[in-house]
């Protein structure tokens, strides 16, 4: 479950804290958890990271509106004018929130410093981004099915330890259900690349 | 009592035999996209809408919608038995129905939400039957400056009623609109932040995005923990079902108090996920066994679930009679209808009677069907969780690709949609609301055209929002509840809310 998921509410049913050999802990025992994946990115650098990001998406919006016009033309509001001002909202709203950032308190002690990603929850994702990435960037080569079919069966072979003798049929099972669906019913091309071109489609 | 008279006329869309098969499928499909992580009710819509293109816009809609119920439904299914929320507002569900399933009472909480589920819709369909046409009337006189009040006050609730930081809301909004100004101005014809890049001229495509944003995202925070599904056994007979019937009827109170709160939290854009959480808080809160909450009370699955459901489905309401979506559902069904080349709005009650009445007939339909489907079929559904994440995940971010392609028949889009879901990935982890960030992008160039026009007729003077009575109240109710956290900011000692 994500964490974002679980720190939605201040409603929850509050657990006792267990102590790692499952004795609860009593009120005066300080239970420090021991983690050695505590390194990675700190949650205070995205969260400025991604205020910068959103200024610099308001500056840009701010600086193209000017460009093209933002005040008052012969036939109304030009087509600047609202982009103009929802850029500097934008920013404004980007500072405020960094500032806030910027004040609020570093923690003591840095073990408790919060965690965007640990480094070892880093490479889980990169496990499957990087393959999207690259089955994303093999679409308009390859076409949707055969790299469709590379995906399942890398996803297959890689994350779920399934032998190549498996994961490969699965790939181009999937990439036939899906090529039966969509070319023949719905009715919807989607993009092919040179084996579908050899095979006559 | 037109109404009736015209909600039989809709039976009678609803019921023709084609119709039925798409709300059985729409249905089963929705649960699907509801168990399944990385797939929910709004991406799962956006993925199928361009594959609506050839039926009629009655049949089209009747099977979106029913997905979406069906999703409302699948929430509850993972959230009970796995302890994972299908949908955000199903997390509510997971404090007692999880206890619950622990006990060996699945069967029991699985029924007691479905049900509860069921009805709560039901006081939501009803109150649309009744409510949307008087509404819809009323809305007929707006003028662009009502019009833009409306989309003022709905963005406003996301700031006022939002449970997340408002700065924070407020910039994910920003940026939903910044992206929705992309590419041609509508009015002007005028490329705007385009860059010169021929890719961007068509703007960005909410569809596109809402797969990004909830599909993509999704999958790359469900392998963060190296996901693993342990679930308990659910076995739903017959004698479970009618014995945890004969139960309901004595929480009647809460299931009456839960729908109310969720067809108002559903109207107002603050959306369903809120309204489950608020029930929850308040059956416990009047519950004289507040402590047994969160170990395994039936009333801790139905408040939420009640709320959920009535949200859920009253937010179609302002979608249909205002145009302005309540949840992002609600979003993607209103630039579905905007594809099939209808003008959503108050017109849409006066030219498309029988558009608007199938809908309405649909989701009365729709919710009895799905009710009897997921009661009959949850240990399928739930098997589906068991089928290794691997497959799962890479099937997903396969129709993931498809759909946004499906879009424009662009592979640039699926560059974006992965784009997309980085964004959203870092946002929701960052706390950010996605939800204002997709009603922007859906609702920009609406609000920008209302706006607009409003200071063309004008001449550019700003009291124009202010010279009716009826614009006047929307906008101060609209400020007031931009105001209102600031104030809980100024209370609290002026520590910014983004500590949190």
């Amino acid at each position: 479950m994500s964490m974002a998921m679980q720190r939605v509410t201040g409603a929850e049913p509050q657990d006792m804290v267990h102590a790692p050999d499952g004795m609860a802990a009593t009120m005066n025992t300080v239970f420090v958890p021991a983690r050695e994946d505590a390194a990675g990115v700190p949650m205070r650098t995205m969260e400025i990271g991604t205020s910068l990001f959103f200024a610099a998406a308001g500056a840009v919006a701010i600086w193209d509106s000017a460009r093209i016009g933002a005040g008052w033309g012969a036939d109304g509001p030009q087509s600047g004018y609202f982009p103009f001002w929802i850029g500097v909202l934008l920013v404004l709203a980007a500072t405020f929130n960094l500032v806030g950032v910027a004040r609020a308190t570093t923690p003591r002690r840095p073990v408790e410093v919060p965690m965007f990603l640990t480094w070892e929850q880093a490479r889980t994702v990169a496990t499957v981004f990087i393959p999207t990435t690259i089955f994303v960037a093999a679409v308009p080569f390859t076409g949707i099915y055969v790299a469709s079919a590379l995906l399942v069966a890398w996803f297959m072979s890689r994350l779920g330890e399934f032998s190549l003798t498996r994961a490969v049929p699965a790939g181009v099972a999937a990439a036939l259900v899906t090529f039966v669906v969509f070319e023949t019913w719905f009715l919807v091309a989607l993009p092919k690349g040179p084996v579908e071109t050899f095979l006559g489609f | 009592m037109e109404e009736l008279g015209l909600l039989m006329q809709g039976f009678g869309v609803a019921l023709q035999p084609e119709n039925i098969v798409l709300m059985i499928a729409g249905i089963t499909l929705g649960v699907l996209i509801g168990v399944l992580p990385g797939l929910g009710g709004a991406n799962g819509i956006a993925i199928l809408l361009p594959l609506t293109f050839a039926m009629s816009p009655v049949s089209a809609v009747i099977m979106l919608s029913c997905i979406y119920w069906g999703a409302l439904f699948g929430g509850a299914i993972t959230s009970i038995l796995f302890n994972i929320p299908g949908e955000p507002w199903s997390v509510a569900t997971t404090f007692d129905g999880y206890p619950m399933a622990q006990q060996g009472r699945a069967g029991e909480a699985l029924t007691a939400a479905f049900t509860s589920s069921f009805v709560g819709a039901l006081v939501a369909v009803v109150m649309i039957t009744f409510i949307a046409p008087v509404v819809a009337q009323f809305a007929l006189n707006f003028g662009p400056p009502e019009f833009f009040a409306v989309l003022f006050l709905s963005f406003a609730a996301f700031v006022g009623m939002g449970r997340g930081s408002p700065v924070k809301t407020l910039m994910s909004m920003m940026f939903g609109f910044l992206l929705a100004a992309v590419g041609m101005d509508a009015m002007t014809g005028q490329l705007r932040m385009t860059f010169g890049e021929p890719e961007l001229m068509r703007g960005f495509d909410f569809l596109v995005a809402v797969i990004g944003l909830f599909g993509v995202s999704e999958i790359l925070s469900s392998i963060e923990d190296g996901l693993r599904f342990k679930g308990q056994k659910a076995k739903i007979d017959m004698a479970v079902v009618l014995r945890t019937w004969r139960e309901l009827p004595r929480h009647w109170a809460i299931s009456v108090r839960s729908s109310l709160v969720g067809c108002w939290m559903g109207i107002t854009p603050a959306g369903a996920t809120p309204a489950s959480f608020m029930s929850y808080g308040i059956a416990r809160r009047i519950s004289k066994h507040r402590e047994d909450f969160g170990k395994g009370r039936i009333e801790g699955v139905i408040a939420p679930e009640t709320a959920a459901h009535a949200a859920g489905t009253s937010a179609l309401l302002p979608m249909l009679t205002l145009g302005v979506p309540g949840s992002p559902t609600a979003a993607v069904l209103l630039g579905g209808l905007i594809m099939w080349g209808l003008q959503p709005g108050p017109m849409l009650f006066v030219e498309q009677k029988d558009f608007v009445w199938g809908l309405i007939a649909s989701m009365y339909l729709g919710n009895v069907v799905g009710l009897i489907i997921v009661l009959v079929a949850v240990p399928w559904f739930a098997a589906i969780l068991r089928v290794p994440f691997s497959i799962i995940a890479a099937l997903i971010l396969v129709v993931c690709a498809i759909g946004a392609f499906t879009v424009n028949n662009a592979t640039f889009d699926i560059a974006l949609m992965l784009v997309f879901g980085i964004i959203g990935y870092v946002l929701k982890k960052l706390d950010y609301p996605l939800a204002p960030l997709v009603l922007a992008l859906v609702l920009g160039d609406r609000t920008e055209e209302a706006f607009r026009q409003s200071l063309l007729v004008s001449g550019g003077e700003m009291s124009i929002f202010f010279s009716s009575w009826l614009s006047t109240g929307i906008m101060t109710a609209g400020i007031a509840l931009l105001i209102y956290p600031l104030w809980g900011m100024i209370r609290g000692g002026g520590k910014p809310a983004t500590a949190a």
